[in-house]
């Protein structure tokens, strides 16, 4: 079996990915895909958390953990209709998506 | 799980705000274009009546729906400081939809919304309402900051703010993630129960508390998470901007102060230093920011950062009292601190911003030099304004200076000695730029672009308001600061 802290690495890694992302892309598009990336990471280490906490501490509240999981996916779906909504505006004005390019406002 | 009645009255603002919200939005495809002028009005009753359920509410304190909800003096304290935000923010953008031609209903809906995020980030007593209350806020802010979508500067902030804003929100969400993982739970108390249990807290637990910490540093524009600030604000239409330097910052300061005063209170020793020190950065990038500014809302933007800075101090002196348990009275003063110096920001900034919108619509007037002259042509404004800024300074008899006094108060029953020094030197240091735009409008004569237009009777009451407010909060504070003092956390 998997020892469980094998995931959590797994989770900080996908995580540490999505902030590298996020810093080092220079798309829109693809820096949104690295927060989705992050999120989905912080999933992961909720169901590991969860599953060590009801499994081998016999704790069975921490179910919320797999429940904060679904509220998770959700806000994360509402984030990424506002998103994309602002995106989309962002490029009919400018007909970039390069964030280089969005750079009315400097210090 | 069974709903009781005297749940539903535990979070009856919330409701109502809601079905306000809705009903907005819903009668707004109904409407001709010259009826939307009553879109406002009722969003105003909305808020009014959020009001008298708080009242409601606060006669029903207590837990509800299995705990997550947990109703006191502290969370009505928000609630009535948010809500009396929001109708200032819906009276000051009635006339100013309609001059930006962005008169739509979904503004008001959204700032409703809005307000439903908040009211729960203030009376949240677990992790997931607060991740969800701080996302409702979030969301519908996003969403008014773009609200002139053709507007270039606009759209660049609503993207600045989403990007920048979701990648905090990561951090947040991790954060609560590991401490689940450290405790079990997600319930704040219960957090706090296992934190003391435990003679130091673990690894994962301050790693959680640090990811915490950046989460919610973003949300209350504390440094070195501050970067957004002036460019939001510069770009959000102006109203949203007042909204936003006082609406969403309180309540991120309330969440704050209920997650780092119950649930990680045992563990406060690992938290202080990082607090001490972001109060530090805080103020100095606040204000050195804004001494090189030409544009006014920018110059208000390091300002409102400046400002989280002196609220961090009394954080800070309110953890060094935690270990002193026979000083319960300075502990209890200084979280005072925290609520009456954010009740007296919010008027100060709130009616600063208002003026601001009114002189620089559309994308004139932006800089501080366009501002010359401004006494002749509007005594009413100046006055207001300055009335605003000599509170920002924290000049004696208004609302910043007893502020200020307060929290400095505080940290020295702390023996914080050299965070009062630094913070009185900020003080010093914040008194240049301020002035200046005090000086421009008095001294100078006024410019070709200074034409503006008679002042609407919803916004001449805001100004009123926060000014008369800003100055009672200077003479008479004791009122206030005693029911302040009531609602701190236990």
């Amino acid at each position: 079996m998997v020892p469980l802290s094998y995931y959590l690495v797994l989770s900080a890694i996908l995580f540490g990915l999505g902030v590298m992302g996020f810093l080092l892309r220079r798309s829109i598009i693809t820096i949104f895909m690295s927060i989705e990336l992050m999120l989905n990471a912080v999933n992961l280490a909720f169901v590991v958390f969860s599953h060590y906490w009801t499994a081998w501490k016999g704790l069975d509240s921490a179910l919320s953990g797999q429940v904060f999981v679904f509220f998770v996916i959700v806000v994360a779906a509402a984030e990424a209709a506002v998103g994309l909504a602002i995106i989309i505006v962002v490029f009919r004005t400018r007909a970039s998506l390069n964030v280089e390019r969005v750079n009315l406002m400097k210090w | 799980m069974i709903v009781s009645s005297t749940d539903v009255l535990r979070v009856l603002p919330e409701i109502v705000l809601a079905v306000f919200g809705l009903l907005v939005m819903g009668a707004e495809p109904f409407l001709r274009r010259a009826h939307k002028g009553v879109l406002g009005p009722l969003a105003l009753v909305g808020v009014a009546a959020a009001l008298a359920a708080t009242v409601v509410q606060g006669l029903h304190p207590g837990y509800a729906f299995n705990r997550l909800i947990h109703v006191d003096n502290f969370g009505i304290f928000f609630h009535f400081v948010l809500l009396a935000i929001t109708a200032l923010t819906i009276l000051a953008s009635l006339r100013y939809l309609e001059r930006e031609n962005i008169n739509h209903g979904e503004y008001y809906a959204l700032l409703l919304f809005g307000t439903v995020g908040m009211g729960v980030m203030a009376v949240a007593n677990e992790l997931v309402l607060v991740f969800l209350g701080l996302e409702t806020s979030s969301i519908a802010t996003y969403v008014l900051v773009g609200f002139r979508r053709t507007e270039l500067k606009s759209n660049e902030s609503a993207m600045k703010y989403f990007l920048l804003g979701s990648f905090a929100t990561a951090f947040l969400l991790y954060g609560i993630a590991l401490l689940f993982g450290a405790t079990g739970t997600t319930f704040l108390p219960d957090i706090a129960r296992l934190l003391g249990s435990q003679d130091t807290p673990s690894m994962l637990a301050l790693m959680g508390i640090a990811m915490l910490f950046v989460g919610l540093g973003f949300k209350v524009a504390s440094a070195p998470f501050q970067v957004w600030t002036p460019d939001v604000y510069e770009g959000a239409p102006t109203p949203i901007t007042a909204f936003l330097s006082a609406g969403p910052k309180a309540a991120a300061f309330a969440v704050f102060l209920r997650i780092f005063f119950t649930a990680l209170e045992p563990a406060h020793e690992a938290w202080f230093g990082i607090i001490w020190a972001s109060a530090l950065l805080t103020m100095f990038v606040g204000n050195l920011g804004a001494l090189v500014q030409t544009n006014i809302k920018r110059m208000l933007a390091y300002s409102s950062i400046a400002h989280a800075g002196y609220i961090l101090i009394a954080f800070a002196a309110a953890n060094q009292l935690l270990t002193d348990v026979a000083d319960e009275q300075a502990r209890v003063n200084a979280m005072a601190a925290v609520l009456f110096y954010l009740v007296a920001y919010a008027l100060m900034k709130l009616g600063a911003f208002a003026v601001v919108a009114h002189v620089s619509a559309g994308e004139r007037n932006q800089d501080i030099d366009d501002y010359a002259g401004l006494h002749s042509r509007h005594p009413f404004l100046a006055a207001c304004l300055t009335i605003f800024l000599l509170s920002l300074i924290g000049l004696p008899l208004t609302g910043g200076f007893l502020g200020k006094f307060y929290v400095f108060t505080a940290a020295v029953q702390a023996d914080l000695i050299w965070l009062v020094i630094l913070g009185v030197v900020n003080s010093v240091l914040s008194v240049a730029y301020y002035l200046r735009v005090v000086k421009v409008m008095y001294m100078n004569e006024p410019g070709g672009t200074l034409t503006v237009a008679p002042v609407p009777a919803p916004l001449a009451f805001v100004l009123t308001f926060a000014a008369l407010g800003t100055l009672y909060l200077g003479v008479m504070p004791g009122t206030v600061f005693q029911i302040a003092s009531r609602s701190t956390l236990p």
